[in-house]
């Protein structure tokens, strides 16, 4: 491997002592009296003005190799063995306090979490000058010079009104921008970008990382970029390596990685992307699904207000949303955070009542529905939730869990339940060995399969699923997708997407319709929105989907390897 | 809304987190498998804190006394023996005697019931109500809740002294009142907290989703609402058996409680106050005796709030 390694960095190097260099580095946590090793030997080179990404799954140890190397390891942590080389020095052993010297001006961290990393009772311009004074950067009045100056720079409007707010009247992707500045603000050699833009959405995402990449470009700082997001990776780093439980899989230019992955592990991965996967999967394109021409779902002027909170005004969170479902098809609604898409699942699934339109599910009016009318309609749509780890009760075991619903309707023996409840379980990919087991002993991808048993144990003809594998591995993902696929083909079941990523939709979707700000922007089949989006919104969102320069080129290189065989 | 799907949405590294903190976890639980579980039990003994394994014996011995006095003591807890008053302790007579000639470990050891059963009234009237009210407070919400929380506030703002010793003016004097009257100043605390966890609970997706699936409200109140509510429900009346304690103690030393023949803890420290030039022990034993089985209650349920997190 290492001379993988050494080959591909020739290409790219320019001879210079790299600005960072992991040699042979392993971590281990303590857990009680013993120490469980999570990252081994893993070694990295980074040379000045490149990005470096780590890409790996929950639990590859590319967070904690992170955090090593700025020495910010959780207290359990210890670094066992290897060599960590800031600009030739090795900082692998240095004490906290020595690391504190270097932290903000040498190296730099962007972390994860937006809101959690800033202080919410300090402004903004306290924070971002905290790290020039900690540094000593001159003179307060400078330095409040320098604050407005840094804010602009990393395109926040308004900076002197910025720098005076507080952390909570900022959006999402401002923090991150904020907390980009107060990383850049003594231009180090080095950021560490820890999942910057996992938290945002995918509009906003493309705008962070076009920052990132414009300051290191200006500054020539080197950026280690820690995503599970392949096409993130794909688009942004010079050089991929390829983590799993700890272990390098593969490194190599990300060009070279992308088009002919020696690993099964990255080979895997490749495949089960959905941003990098759209020439592969495109099952739907062949074209519409057998539908018997009946609509499961029809909305027609949706039209949901909220009360405001004190005030007396109103805020209209769905604005005129319209779709049909036929029967037997998936119909996705895509949007960012805040456009409504989980306000209209949340009334077609009547879990509250529009202020105004129809929505038909397998011809009931829904809007009508009360009492024991709408417990009935239960039976025949079924909402799967986000998170699998808020959405089972932690004290039931998994039997209980699926047997539920059976519970609420027609009296049923023992027998009967026990049967449907093995069978499900069985048809969604369990092991029987789950049975008597609590959801805090699954994984997130079996957990996700119980709440999906759970929807289907009644037998309806709907499932709503509201972003519902958004937040799984991509591989876990993959495999949920695939079940999601195996049961409408089998049950016939009508599936009403909610989801923020266009990538998976695409490979799931037979319609869509584009929510932005409660509107209905776009809609049609999948293909068409696609290929031909109607309004510049949609156009937007598809540009930002990640993984799209690089796809082209790995494409084109995957067909020249083929034609050349 | 849009606070629901921005919480829906941040979950994501977090969830990424809690992946990486199960795997690591379990692959702890594999190696520790490895090693004999008999060295695994002993560890496991060895782990329990010192403090904590203490408190359990102590409220081991308490109930002891509490339910078997006649193993720890041959002497009699309501009659005295003639010239043997205020005795200092001696072979005979551990802790002495007290101005009747009664011996003293036995007037404790006797004492441990009542005082232990009214503990457990206190506590049982302050939890079986107050988590009632909670429940019903907080899954109904609206108009219900208000008129609920505004009487807990009624409740919380008198002093629990005045507001017990009102109460057992108004029952009557006794220990079982006594207790009734302890347990009335509690429900409001019980109230508050099973509340604040039935409000979190019912906004959990996965009482959504019970809801989504058909069930109806008493259903899903007892199946998923109540048992995670319960959890803290169950610490907190683990520390208001020790403050229980030290209430009844308080209004028997007051005179409000047991009447005098009956052996009681705070009528105990009452008695002895008298006698306090020449016989100390009268009135410390029992007050040490008070503070231990608090402290002890104290520190178990501070245990359940830990496994708890």
């Amino acid at each position: 491997m290492s001379t993988v390694v050494g080959a591909s960095l020739k290409g790219i190097g320019t001879g210079a002592v790299p600005v960072l260099e992991i040699r042979d580095l392993a971590v281990s946590y303590r857990s009680g009296d013993e120490f469980q090793r999570v990252v081994h030997n893993v070694s990295l080179q980074l040379r000045p003005g490149e990005v470096v990404a780590l890409v790996g799954e929950s639990g590859s140890g590319k967070t904690t190799t992170a955090q090593a190397v700025i020495g910010l390891l959780a207290e359990n942590g210890r670094v066992d063995s290897g060599a960590i080389r800031l600009n030739g020095t090795d900082i692998g052993r240095w004490s906290q306090k020595r690391l504190d010297s270097i932290r903000g001006s040498k190296i730099s961290l962007i972390p994860q979490d937006p809101t959690g990393s800033l202080n919410p009772v300090k402004t903004i311009g306290a924070q971002v000058a905290e790290v020039l004074e900690i540094h000593r950067q001159g003179s307060r009045r400078q330095i409040e010079a320098q604050v407005i100056d840094l804010l602009a720079r990393v395109g926040l409007s308004e900076p002197e009104l910025r720098a005076r707010q507080y952390p909570h009247e900022l959006s999402g992707g401002m923090r991150q921008r904020v907390l980009i500045a107060i990383a850049v603000a003594l231009r180090p050699s080095l950021i560490i970008a820890d999942e910057p833009t996992s938290a945002l959405d995918v509009t906003v995402q493309k705008r962070i990382l076009d920052l990132i990449d414009g300051l290191r470009k200006e500054y020539g700082t080197a950026v280690l970029l820690v995503t599970h997001d392949l096409g993130v990776a794909a688009d942004r780093a010079n050089h991929l390596v390829v983590l799993k439980g700890g272990r390098v899989q593969e490194q190599g230019p990300t060009a070279e990685v992308l088009a002919s992955p020696r690993s099964e592990y990255t080979r895997k991965l490749l495949a089960d992307a959905p941003s990098l996967a759209k020439a592969r999967h495109v099952r739907r394109a062949a074209g519409p699904r057998p539908g018997t021409g009946e609509h499961a779902i029809v909305v027609e002027n949706l039209v949901q207000d909220f009360r405001l909170d004190g005030g007396r005004g109103t805020f209209r969170a769905v604005d005129g949303v319209s779709f049909n479902v036929p029967r037997g098809t998936t119909h996705a609604i895509v949007g960012e955070s805040g456009s409504g898409k989980t306000t209209t699942a949340r009334s077609v699934v009547g879990f509250q009542r529009p202020t105004s339109g129809r929505i038909l599910v397998d011809g009931i009016d829904v809007t009508s529905l009360r009492g024991d009318g709408l417990r009935q309609f239960r039976r025949k749509i079924q909402l799967v939730y986000q998170n699998p780890f808020a959405s089972l009760d932690p004290l039931q075991t998994i039997f209980q869990i699926v047997e539920e619903p059976l519970l609420n309707f027609d009296p049923m023996p023992k027998e009967e339940r026990v049967r449907k409840v093995h069978a499900i379980l069985e048809r969604v990919g369990l092991p029987q060995s789950v049975i008597g087991r609590r959801p805090r002993a699954l994984s997130g991808g079996q957990r996700q399969r119980v709440a999906i048993a759970r929807a289907l144990v009644l037998g309806p003809q709907v499932l709503v699923l509201d972003e519902a594998v958004s937040a799984l591995d991509v591989t876990v993902q993959a495999r949920i997708l695939e079940l999601l696929d195996e049961l409408q083909q089998e049950l016939g079941l009508t599936y009403l997407f909610i989801s923020h990523d266009l990538a998976v939709v695409r490979q799931i979707s037979d319609t869509v319709s584009v929510l932005h700000s409660g509107r209905q922007v776009d809609s049609g089949s999948v293909e068409d929105v696609f290929l031909h989006p109607g309004s510049p919104y949609t156009r937007e969102l598809i540009g930002a989907i990640p993984g799209q320069r690089s796809l082209a080129h790995a494409c084109a290189s995957t067909h020249f390897i083929g034609a050349a065989q | 809304m849009t606070s629901l799907n921005t919480t829906g949405r941040s979950l994501l590294p977090n969830d990424a987190l809690l992946f990486e903190r199960s795997s690591t976890a379990t692959n702890a639980h594999h190696t520790n498998k490895a090693a004999s579980s008999a060295g695994r039990r002993l560890a496991i003994l060895w782990k329990i804190p010192i403090g904590l394994a203490l408190s359990w014996f102590v409220m081991a011995v308490v109930v002891l006394w509490a339910l078997l006095p006649g193993w720890f003591t041959s002497h009699s807890g309501t009659v005295g023996t003639a010239r043997q008053q205020l005795r200092a302790p001696s072979a005979e007579h551990w802790l002495g005697t007290d101005a009747l000639g009664r011996d003293l470990l036995a007037r404790i050891i006797y004492g441990a019931g009542n005082s232990l059963s009214g503990a457990f009234v206190a506590v049982g009237v302050g939890l079986v109500v107050g988590t009632a009210l909670g429940l019903v407070a907080g899954s109904a919400r609206g108009r219900v809740d208000g008129a609920i929380m505004r009487g807990v506030d009624v409740l919380l703002s008198i002093p629990q002294l005045l507001l017990s010793l009102s109460i057992v003016i108004l029952l009557g004097f006794g220990t079982v009142n006594a207790a009734i009257a302890v347990g009335v100043t509690s429900i409001a605390s019980f109230a508050r907290l099973a509340r604040s966890e039935v409000v979190r609970v019912r906004a959990s997706d996965y009482v959504e989703a019970a809801f989504g699936s058909g069930g109806t409200f008493f259903r899903v109140l007892l199946r998923h609402i109540l048992p995670n509510s319960l959890t803290s429900v169950i610490a907190l009346a683990a520390l208001q058996f020790g403050s229980a304690i030290l209430a009844i103690s308080t209004l028997g030393f007051l005179g409000y409680g047991a009447p005098p023949p009956t052996p009681e803890w705070g009528l105990l420290i009452a008695e002895g106050r008298n006698y306090i030039a020449r016989a100390w022990w009268l009135t410390a034993v029992p007050g040490v005796v008070v503070i231990l089985v608090v402290l002890s209650a104290n520190r178990i349920s501070q245990s359940f709030g830990k496994v708890r997190t």
